[in-house]
């Protein structure tokens, strides 16, 4: 009953906020976070009475088949909990970023859509459906990469709109050839019949959708898009961008799609692996070669997203343990680094690192969220990153893949090394900067406060009591194959 | 046979112009051209051999029409790729303001 | 462009005066009659905003801004989706499903039939027309010579 609220709780705020507003935007700011509280409210609502339930609601009261149906079950409760979390702190900390690129009410309008379209395909369980939300987040992210309104960043959010587009065409062929093939949009629908076509049928739609989806999650050999999107946008939106939005369009739909649909075939399982390794190691190799700590953030999430591809061909349920929680865990970390870099760029006015130095004195909790972060992306314990790679790791040489555990081990020193060249040169260099040029204050700090204290507090969620209720479901959820589509039709 | 090879040789033909032009304006036409060729394959899809339009009238039956689903995802998918359009078009115009050329080798202020 | 006079000839405003009506009337047919005939809320919408537009080509942006003045269509199109919203909720509230059809379901053929698809089909025709209208005046707006000021 409560499903069809996350995405109208959104909508209705990017709605009301252009008669509301006038010249400030204060209010604005304050209707988008209330939206987004009541957002953190509801999922965390969701997914504490859920229980590893499964919740189906027909849209316009019509049944399956005809219909077109939203299913709340464990692991789209978990990521709706990760997207509004990671969305309240990326608004906090945007209420005074945004008032030097041009304080508008229209920043908060583009934000409560991009979050309405990632909600809107957390929830769905309709293959067009996902298509049309998923265009919709897709907008709203190219308006707010160039929002700034510098010549960079229009470059970048013109090259993000060319691929995504290429993208979209190649996911409309994929749904063409699965429509032809089983006369049926709905993912329930589709997972039972599809197993009764060709096995041609199910490699054209895997490659397809592979193909269309990797370049929404930045697998390697299409990644081409993430480091000039997320190095030009604001601070804030990359945050979103690499925290989540990479997340809900690229790796959930993959995972949903190829387990919960195709039933994990064995040849697209073994392309995770090979896209996962060449991204890890590749991206990693390229981050430390940069000097834009962004550019360089930019790689290293391409790495990450590497490391929970791996981990989801694995094909276990300790790897797809490892998989979730990672995604988790580089949501957090990773939106709190480019929180700082964001709030460095603001007090120095520069994102080149051979340009920075010591700032520990004059930026108290800049600095030492930074340490955290770098930390934990690193995988240094007691801090999730820690935890989340070690499970990963252990599942691959489980699994009796050896070679990739060697992989996920060698990408996870390179990042640590690109991450001491973050913390030496950015934050503790050689000369001591005496003056700040901009000011970095009280909404900023929170959000990375609040951001690093999740570090800490996520990796809790690998103790056994609190496993079964959090991450457990999720991946029973996952593992089911196409069992998936005996629960929805059976309600 | 020929319709779904013909359209994918329009799909082609998009993906050509999008890797190998270099005026930003005539990769926004050529995104464009793919997207029709996407639409035309639904539509393709959807197609029942010998069948009619797919609109009840008065006196008629819903005896053998094509599938009017296709349909509604195509008139869908149309207006979405108006919306991307639109917005690489709007991109286009700050780009020239910026650069003042249109031409992608030089629109080169990020690399590495 | 920075014309002596905007707009085109005396031919083209002649001819538009006269036609434009009927354009809005096409569109209007189309958005109508959307659960019985193909087109519906997108289709009619488009031609409704290629009405306005036409208006702005023959008779240049000065006019047609007085005419039609944004703030106002501004307001119009944000409240259409707002609207949208407010049926789909009413739906879940009076018939147990959101967008569920509450409204009577009428006679086959006939116009007043099949519930909630004819409201939805005006406020998306309303929505769809502005909005392309409303992205054409933003677009004309820019002068290409002028920003670059990085």
């Amino acid at each position: 009953m409560i499903t069809p609220y996350f995405v109208i709780i959104p909508l209705f705020a990017a709605l009301l906020i252009p008669f509301v507003s006038r010249r400030n935007d204060v209010r604005a700011a304050y209707l988008s976070l209330a939206a987004v509280l009541s957002l953190v409210v509801l999922s965390g609502y969701a997914f504490v009475r859920l229980n590893g339930d499964t919740l189906v609601y027909k849209l316009s009261a019509w049944k399956l088949p005809i219909g077109i149906n939203l299913v709340l079950d464990a692991f789209s409760s978990l990521m709706l909990a990760m997207v509004s979390l990671i969305a309240l702190t990326s608004l906090v900390y945007s209420v005074n970023y945004i008032r030097h690129l041009g304080a508008d009410w229209r920043y908060y309008s583009l934000f409560m859509i991009l979050v309405a379209g990632m909600n809107g395909v957390l929830v769905t369980g309709d293959l067009f459906n996902l298509f049309v939300f998923m265009e919709i987040a897709l907008m709203a992210a190219v308006a707010l990469v160039a929002y700034g309104g510098r010549a960079h960043e229009f470059e970048a959010a013109f090259k993000y709109a060319v691929m995504a587009s290429v993208s979209a065409s190649l996911i409309l062929v994929g749904i063409a050839v699965v429509y032809g093939a089983t006369s049926s949009l709905g993912l329930a629908t589709i997972a039972q019949s599809l197993g009764r076509t060709s096995p041609l049928i199910v490699l054209w739609v895997g490659g397809l959708f592979m193909a269309g989806f990797g370049v929404k999650a930045a697998a390697m050999p299409f990644h081409a898009w993430l480091p000039d999107a997320h190095s030009s946008a604001p601070a804030p939106i990359s945050a979103m961008l690499s925290g989540v939005l990479i997340k809900t369009l690229g790796v959930y739909v993959l995972i949903r799609l190829f387990y919960n649909v195709l039933g994990a075939p064995h040849l697209f399982l073994q392309i995770f692996l090979g896209l996962g390794a060449v991204s890890i190691i590749l991206s990693n190799v390229l981050a430390i070669g940069q000097w834009d700590l962004k550019r360089l953030l930019a790689y290293s999430s391409i790495g990450q997203v590497g490391y929970i591809l791996l981990a989801a061909g694995l094909g276990t349920p300790l790897g797809m343990v490892g998989a979730v929680f990672h995604m988790v865990n580089h949501a957090v970390f990773k939106s709190l680094l480019f929180y700082n870099a964001g709030a460095l760029e603001t007090a120095l006015g520069t994102r080149d690192l051979r340009q920075m130095g010591n700032v520990t004195r004059l930026l108290p909790v800049t600095s030492r969220t930074s340490m955290v972060a770098s930390l934990a992306i690193s995988g240094i314990p007691p801090f999730n990153g820690f935890f989340s790679k070690l499970i990963i790791i252990i599942a691959a040489v489980q699994a009796g893949q050896p070679v990739f555990a060697i992989v996920a081990v060698v990408g996870s020193l390179i990042s640590m090394a690109a991450f001491l060249k973050v913390q030496r040169y950015g934050l503790r260099g050689g000369r001591t900067v005496e003056k700040l040029v901009g000011h970095v204050d009280g909404w900023m700090k929170t959000a990375m406060i609040i951001l690093a204290a999740l570090c800490l507090a996520t990796s809790l969620l690998v103790v056994p009591g609190i496993r079964e209720v959090t991450l457990d479901p999720v991946v029973k959820v996952i593992m089911d194959k196409t069992g998936y589509a005996q629960v929805v039709l059976g309600k | 046979m020929t319709l779904y090879v013909l359209c994918f040789a329009l799909f082609l033909v998009g993906l050509y112009g999008i890797l190998t032009k270099r005026d930003l304006v005539k990769i926004i036409l050529s995104s464009g051209i793919m997207g029709y060729a996407c639409n035309l394959m639904l539509v393709l899809f959807g197609y029942r051999s010998g069948g009619v339009y797919p609109i009840l009238e008065k006196g008629k039956d819903a005896a053998a029409m094509v599938d009017p689903l296709p349909q509604a995802l195509v008139l869908t998918s149309i207006v979405i790729e108006l919306g991307v359009t639109s917005l690489l078009a709007a991109l286009a115009i700050r780009l020239y303001q910026k650069y003042r050329t249109y031409d992608i080798t030089k629109i080169r202020s990020l690399a590495g | 462009m920075n014309d002596a006079k905007p707009g085109m000839t005396i031919i083209i405003k002649t001819v538009n005066r006269l036609i434009v009506g009927m354009i809005f009337l096409y569109g209007i047919y189309i958005i109508l009659h959307g659960h019985l005939t193909p087109g519906g809320g997108f289709g009619g919408g488009v031609v409704l905003a290629l009405g306005f537009m036409s208006v702005l080509l023959a008779y240049g942006r000065d006019f047609t801004l007085k005419w039609l003045r944004p703030e106002v269509l501004k307001n119009i199109e944000h409240s259409a989706p707002l609207l949208f919203l407010a049926l789909g909720l009413a739906g879940m509230a009076l018939g147990g499903a959101f967008l569920a059809n509450f409204l009577a379901k009428g006679r086959l053929f006939h116009l007043l039939s099949s519930g909630l698809i004819l409201p939805l089909n005006i406020l998306i025709g309303i929505k769809v027309g502005l909005s392309l209208f409303l992205v054409v005046l933003a677009l004309a707006e820019f002068d290409l010579n002028q920003g670059a000021d990085e």
